[in-house]
């Protein structure tokens, strides 16, 4: 479906890191593609019947492609459905989701990627791409079925929320992998070395009694795969990197010219284990939310290019699993629709710029995944978002729109508000003053 | 088949490997093996060449029709073999490999046909033994007679070997009959390629004189022969490649696959074929296949072989 009438958003600032762009400029969209876009976009004419959208004052970006959501469908309903968690996007601004195979059944067969992609079809605003286990049943013992998942649609392959820890395993699953072209996403968290713990290994955890979570147990994993990586010649993806180390271990990688790249949530970027407070278990993700050393190692290497993508890791989870103690409690936090809001934190405080930024929400990860999208020029999908970057507003939890509430962002003030988000062309997000 | 003389060409006392023959000992061996075909071809099959002679199969991995080969090309020969297998030894009691044939070797018999699963068991036993020994595949290493009895199909049917296309597809980790065949293959100037998801490929396959590719369609394009390998029950299971659903889907050989090469490629098996794993019994049964006539050739070569070397230690043992 596209907009019937061809459409001109005039009077932008258009950033299209794709093209280095970052400045005034103009939008035309005609069947669901972008015409023109730039300081010339509307000069050379538009077609008779064209709506003419007066957008001064916001900003246009390439819809934002979130490489890591967790949803609950099929299995879990009642946290997510692919339908809930496509309107939530929608309100973030995300036209591009990378989901999980982390459901129940687990996505290890070309008939729940058919599924996926089907239900997305029928029922989503937003793309939905599947990313498929790269074992059966995410048990980390037997590879699935790479070749067959990545011809039904998987655009990724992973691992649940834990280190492989056949070392044997993953060196054949990422040979085999290489064979076929397909990226390797993995966390990177031993779960032996993380054992029970819950938070960040060290003196806040001491304090509150908690069982901590070394970097080691991040590191050791994530070295190991680079290795293998190297060996393999796989295009690997380290999903959430948490700790500065982490980031040295990547540029280290990169420099040797592997094929490697990494994603950070925005959750690391911008909250450090002192926001768990007394037991918030909003605050219980994986990996931990690291002290505030690594939180500004991790922007750091968000900004220098280390860090290729950033990722909302949306994983709703319901007072079931939230309203606990906090050992007992899951890890995961909503994020689709905080993500741009929350990214846009380090905008303003003046670490990221706003074209790098939306590298790593939209630009990089398209080319990572291999999808559309990514970028404003001409011919292009017109997936876009327009935000007003400066506007202030207060998250309620209660206005959320993903079925589940576990944000880490309750009551958190932002600067910077999605506007309007299209699809092809069509409005699927408006904002209601 | 023979003119009783040892031919000053074949220099061996035993068969271990490829590896070991010269150019012109590959011919050679091949040579003797189309007068054998001859004699398996006639009514009266018999021939009293290796008459007192004494063959021992000794199988340590069962292997039905390859034992069943030897014996059937000992027989032919006039020689009496017994046949020896892991499941009736003494092996299971704990003797080591050398033990066992040291007890054989005791039992003086003229010739030792060894099927081991240990790499580098036929080279082992060749220093122990009196008398001699063909590999009859040692491991993942070699099975020199089913490289021989595959390029004797192929050059019956194609008149040569030299610059034909040979496409070597499937397990090639595993295979002790795909490093037989590209040693063989390439000695006598085929161009050699493997097809296989790189898991089932060794390190180093670039540079053992093979072209290495990771899809039928490319692998296969105008191969003048088209060689499916077994891929075991127990490597199909998500170890090696996740499934046979999915293997099937890209490196089984089916009708349409074989489009890929000339349309009067060989298809080739060593057996025992897994129909739907990596081979389609359209392929398999097809006018194109030539997995019949290896069998044939198996018994020939194999007579040709125990003849070689048979008639060589008598030369040894006189001078």
């Amino acid at each position: 479906m596209t907009t019937a009438r061809p459409r001109l958003l005039q009077d932008l600032t258009v950033v299209d890191p794709s093209r280095g762009m970052n400045g005034p400029g103009d939008i035309l969209i005609i069947d669901g593609l972008i015409a023109a876009s730039g300081p010339d976009a509307g000069r050379n004419g538009v077609p008779d019947s064209t709506e003419i959208s007066n957008c001064r004052g916001l900003t246009a970006i390439p819809g934002l492609i979130d490489g890591r959501v967790f949803i609950g469908e099929p299995g879990l309903e009642y946290r997510e459905t692919i339908a809930s968690a496509s309107r939530a996007a929608a309100a973030g601004g995300v036209t591009s989701m990378i989901m999980m195979p982390d459901t129940e059944p687990v996505i290890d067969d070309i008939a729940l990627v058919e599924f996926v992609l089907k239900t997305a079809r029928d029922e989503a605003l937003v793309h939905v791409h599947p990313a498929a286990a790269l074992t059966k049943g995410l048990a980390g013992r037997d590879m699935a079925e790479i070749g067959l998942l990545r011809e039904a649609g998987a655009v990724a392959f992973t691992n649940g929320r834990k280190a492989i820890a056949d070392n044997l395993l993953l060196r054949r699953a990422m040979t085999y992998a290489r064979d076929f072209n397909a990226l390797v996403a993995l966390e990177t968290q031993d779960a032996h070395l993380a054992a029970h713990g819950v938070m960040n290994e060290g003196l806040y955890a001491s304090w509150l009694g908690l069982p901590g979570i070394p970097r080691e147990a991040e590191i050791i994993p994530l070295e190991r795969d680079l290795r293998l990586a190297a060996l393999t010649g796989v295009n690997y993806h380290a999903a959430k990197i948490s700790v500065a180390q982490s980031a040295d271990a990547i540029r280290a990688a990169k420099a040797h010219g592997h094929a490697v790249s990494c994603g950070v949530s925005i959750n690391h970027l911008t909250l450090n284990e002192n926001d768990i407070g007394a037991y918030r278990t909003f605050f219980r993700l994986s990996p931990p939310l690291r002290d505030e050393n690594d939180r500004r190692a991790m922007v750091r290497a968000l900004a220098d290019g280390t860090i290729d993508i950033i990722v909302s890791s949306h994983d709703p989870q319901d007072v079931d699993t939230k309203r606990l103690p906090f050992a007992d409690a899951a890890d995961g936090a909503v994020g689709l629709e905080t993500l741009l809001a929350s990214a846009l934190r380090l905008y303003h405080s003046g670490d990221v710029s706003l074209p790098r930024l939306v590298e790593a929400l939209s630009t990089r990860p398209a080319q990572l995944f291999g999808l559309e999208g990514g970028t404003l020029k001409a011919g292009a999908p017109a997936d876009i978002v327009l935000v007003d970057i400066d506007m202030p507003w207060i998250l309620r939890k209660d206005a959320l729109v993903s079925r589940s509430k576990n944000t880490a962002f309750e009551d958190a003030r932002f600067s910077g508000k999605v506007i309007e988000t299209m699809i092809a062309g069509r409005t699927i997000f408006a904002h209601t003053p | 088949m023979s003119d009783q003389h040892p031919s000053p060409s074949f220099a061996h006392r035993h068969l271990l490997g490829i590896s070991e023959l010269s150019e012109q000992e590959i011919v050679y061996l091949l040579d003797q093996a189309e007068k054998a075909v001859e004699i398996s071809r006639q009514n009266d099959k018999k021939r009293a060449t290796l008459r007192g002679r004494t063959q021992i199969n000794l199988f340590f991995e069962a292997s039905t029709r390859t034992q069943a080969s030897f014996e059937l090309a000992g027989k032919r020969l006039g020689a009496d073999v017994m046949n020896m297998s892991i499941g009736n030894s003494s092996v299971k009691k704990g003797e080591t490999l050398i033990d066992t044939a040291m007890t054989l070797n005791a039992m003086r018999p003229d010739i030792l046909i060894l099927r081991h699963q240990s790499a580098g068991a036929a080279a082992l036993l060749a220093q122990k033994v009196d008398c001699a020994l063909i590999n009859a595949g040692d491991g993942a290493h070699e099975h020199p007679t089913q490289a021989l009895l595959d390029a004797l199909t192929i050059r019956r049917a194609r008149g040569r070997i030299a610059r034909l296309v040979v496409a070597i597809c499937g397990d090639i980790l595993h295979s002790r009959v795909a490093r037989s065949n590209i040693l063989l293959l390439n000695a006598l100037g085929a161009r050699v390629r493997v097809v296989a998801p790189s898991t089932l490929l060794p390190a180093g396959i670039q540079d053992m004189g093979v072209e290495v590719f990771h899809s039928m369609a490319e692998g296969l394009h105008d191969a003048d022969v088209v060689m499916m390998l077994r891929l075991q029950r127990e490597r199909m299971d998500g170890g090696f490649v996740p499934t046979v659903r999915e293997y099937f889907r890209f490196f089984g050989l089916d009708s349409e696959t074989l489009k890929a090469a000339r349309p009067d490629a060989l298809v080739m098996h060593p057996g025992p074929m897994n129909r739907g794993v990596e081979i389609a019994s359209e392929v398999a049964d097809s006018p194109q296949s030539v997995i019949a006539e290896q069998v044939e050739m198996g018994v020939a070569v194999r007579m040709a072989v125990m003849e070689t070397l048979l008639l060589q230690q008598g030369v040894n043992a006189a001078s």
